[in-house]
């Protein structure tokens, strides 16, 4: 045994020698120099390196959208090169002040992004050809505050709403809600028969009482971009009656929650419901694609269900992927011939149909073939857009407005916080540090 | 050890034992060092010092210079002590720090007073004498020790989960709780480093002092208080400073579980989560390299701390007894 391990030692040695070699013959230097040395002409291929955050969509990329790009651009080259969702920030950072960023970057939405442009990092564009094919709610997330410029170019969008398990519905002879009164006899008919989970959701992860409670409802009852703004100018505060009521309807889900939902993860949850042992999911349209894998049972989705008399409905329609270009870039002239292929109504259709529930932001009309993801799409007709309110300034001071919903939230469903105070608490983050709030 | 003792004296023996070597002890110095400079030695010593130099020193001396700068119109500008004021003045920050360094004893304390006494009633039933399958007991306390943290992690989540495993209460999702039991769950996987440690100088004291003590009538109570104990308090020491300084340092656990917001309401964030959140930034918080260090700088400053602690209080007080 040690003897053929001693034997095997030299060959492993050998082969990291070589490896290490390999990485010095880097592929993409050689295109470089090809490109460099024939100024583009037939036989220079470029190669472009896009970051992005998207590990899950991988697959999608490389078999799907990039190949339909190099079809017509085969002298360009994409590749998708895609870090863990919680690192990309910090190693993108890295990268750009290293110089060893891609040459196309994907964009968070709104201050990170806009901080990456300031430090002259992400390249303008606002003259890049196929900008216009955007509307000024879509590019916001993107621009500077003044809106005069723009820096990436809009990608999608993600919908909140619920999703719910239409077997068991159909199993109690139940019908999806549209006003919340509704909603709540619906929580307590599923909770009396007793089979399955009413809500389900944990607060263990935080972000999900935040994200798909909280900024899921909260439009309805701050009246979507008018209460958003309204925050932002400091016409309105956090503790005005509208907040403290949405986080009132937000605590009243608790007894709909599984038993011991103050430790249950997110994934715990999106197990919990495709196994279908629960009823009504929480949701993002970003867990469609998921679901429809893993779920063996026909799911639909409802809106936010309308609070007691209202009548126009606000959904939250999240800008929340862009594309830009590094200033950095050794091939500025390719990746603007690739950015203004992600503006054309051919990567709308390709991207809103291999990644269901992530919605393209231009105005192409853009036929979705999946029906759940059609349901989510369709409310854009009858709803009032907007974005979380915590995304756009109300972040950029400590604390964290973002940071302080998530811990606020997941307190109030566990009954740690009431809502009054968890309302109140808000606001004294904002008065902290935020001008418009302070008088 | 074998080696003649021509020149300095191995460490731990005493005075007289040198001068018993029958030289003066005034010309030694002199005569021996600079004929026979040891250059094998600085070899040997080269490489491992460098890249400690390299990967350890420089970085830690860094992060404690970029702890005095702040950027100040986005240049980084030296300001002194300005940092540390701020993260003990500032309501927000020092009550996170405050927090954090709070948690932080708590979880050391789980382990000092519940890892580090069953290690040593471990390491005991496992140098008993009449013990059977000694080596797979061992084996088997001490694999969790070896295994991965997110796996550990993990597999605990799913066991005290209420959705799929055996608890009722979430104890990972209440504030009272949720910090206890991320330590036992360290203590479960760590358990077998203060056994080891114990049981390899537990089965190294002689067995004539054992007999000696048996003949004078000792039963296996006293023996072990009044003989064994005594001569592993050493050990409970460097255990104790290691605990100390891998409890102070802890993070990947937490962050495994629980993620950098270390909830819930921050109920388990210590000093190594609230550091990651303060230098990388969280979500839409964005990160501080100089803040981040000035935390990282009293991480280090407390760590060091409690080993001069040790250093001072402990180790120079207690009697080493050479088997």
């Amino acid at each position: 045994m040690s003897n053929r391990l001693g034997r095997l030692a030299p060959a492993v040695g050998a082969v990291l020698v070589l490896a290490a070699c390999g990485e010095s013959a880097d592929p993409r230097e050689n295109t470089d120099a090809a490109g460099d040395e024939d100024g583009g002409s037939s036989g220079g291929q470029v190669t472009l390196v896009m970051e992005s955050w998207r590990n899950d969509d991988l697959a999608i990329w490389e078999d799907v959208i990039l190949p339909a790009f190099h079809e017509q651009h085969p002298d360009i080259r994409v590749t998708f090169q895609p870090t863990a969702p919680d690192e990309y920030d910090a190693a993108l950072d890295a990268k750009l002040s290293g110089g060893t960023a891609g040459d196309l970057i994907t964009c968070r939405p709104f201050d990170v992004s806009l901080r990456l442009h300031e430090d002259g990092h992400l390249a303008p564009l606002t003259d890049l050809e196929g900008m216009e094919a955007f509307g000024d709610v879509a590019r916001a997330a993107w621009s500077t505050d003044d809106g005069s410029e723009t820096f990436c170019v809009p990608m999608a969008s993600v919908i909140h709403g619920f999703l719910y398990n239409k077997a068991a519905f159909d199993e109690l002879g139940l019908t999806p809600p549209e006003t919340e009164e509704q909603f709540h006899e619906l929580l307590a008919a599923i909770a009396a028969d007793g089979t399955y989970a009413p809500l389900v959701m944990g607060t263990a992860d935080q972000w999900e009482a935040a994200t798909m409670g909280l900024q899921n409802i909260g439009p309805n009852y701050w009246n979507g971009e008018e209460g958003r703004q309204a925050l932002i100018d400091g016409a309105e505060r956090f503790d005005d009656e509208q907040y403290v009521a949405v986080f009132t309807e937000l605590a009243s889900w608790a007894e709909y929650l599984p038993s011991g939902y103050e430790s249950m993860t997110y994934p715990d949850a999106q197990n919990m419901f495709t196994l279908g042992r629960g009823a009504i999911f929480p949701a993002g349209s970003w867990e469609i694609a998921l679901f429809n894998e893993q779920a063996d049972f026909e799911m639909g989705a409802f809106a936010p269900p309308l609070p007691e008399g209202q009548d126009t409905c606000y959904i939250s329609d999240h800008t929340d992927i862009g594309i830009g270009m590094n200033a950095a870039t050794e091939h500025p002239e390719e990746v603007r011939t690739f950015l203004e292929w992600t503006t054309s109504a051919e990567f709308a259709d390709l991207y809103a149909n291999a990644l269901p529930g992530f919605f393209p932001m231009s105005d192409h009309d853009v036929e979705v073939d999946d029906p759940l993801a059609q349901e989510f799409l369709s409310w854009r007709d009858d709803c009032e857009s907007t974005i979380r309110n915590s995304y756009q300034i109300l972040s950029r001071g400590e604390p964290n407005l973002e940071n302080q919903l998530w811990d606020l939230s997941a307190q109030v469903l566990n009954g740690t916080v009431q809502p009054a105070d968890a309302a109140a608490q808000a606001q004294a983050g904002l008065e902290r540090w935020y001008e418009p709030q302070q008088q | 050890m074998t080696r003649p003792r021509t020149s300095a004296p191995p460490k731990g023996l005493d005075v007289e034992d040198t001068t018993a070597s029958g030289r003066p002890p005034a010309t030694r110095p002199a005569a021996r060092p600079r004929r026979r400079f040891r250059t094998h030695l600085v070899v040997f010593i080269a490489p491992a010092a460098a890249i400690y130099t390299i990967f350890m020193v420089y970085p830690l001396l860094d992060s404690l210079r970029l702890s005095l700068y702040a950027p100040v119109d986005g240049v980084q500008t030296f300001v002194g002590l300005d940092n540390f004021v701020h993260l003990l003045s500032d309501d927000l920050l020092s009550d996170a720090f405050w927090n954090a360094v709070w948690n932080n004893l708590v979880f050391f304390a789980v382990h000092f007073f519940v890892q580090n006494p069953i290690g040593l009633l471990l390491a005991a039933l496992l140098a008993a004498p009449t013990l059977r399958g000694r080596s797979a007991y061992r084996t088997l306390l001490f694999i969790p020790t070896t295994l991965s943290v997110v796996i550990v992690g993990f597999i605990w989540q799913l066991i005290i989960s209420p959705v799929w495993g055996f608890v009722e209460t979430p104890l990972l999702g209440q504030s009272s709780t949720a910090l206890v039991t991320l330590a036992l769950m360290s203590v479960w996987q760590y358990i077998g480093i203060p056994m080891i440690l114990f049981y390899a100088v537990l089965i190294s004291i002689p067995d004539e002092l054992i007999e000696a003590a048996t003949v004078d009538g000792a039963g296996a109570w006293s023996t072990f208080w009044r003989v064994k104990f005594p001569l592993i308090l050493p050990t409970v020491g460097i255990v104790s400073v290691i605990t100390y300084v891998a409890n102070m340092n802890a993070f990947d656990l937490i962050y495994t579980v629980k993620g950098a917001l270390a909830g819930p309401d921050f109920a388990s964030d210590i000093m190594g989560t609230l550091f990651f959140r303060t230098f990388f930034g969280f979500q839409l918080q964005q990160g501080s390299s100089t803040m981040g260090a000035t935390v990282a700088t009293m991480m280090f400053l407390l760590i060091l701390a409690g080993v001069l602690a040790y250093f001072y209080g402990w180790q120079r007080r207690i009697q080493s007894y050479q088997l």
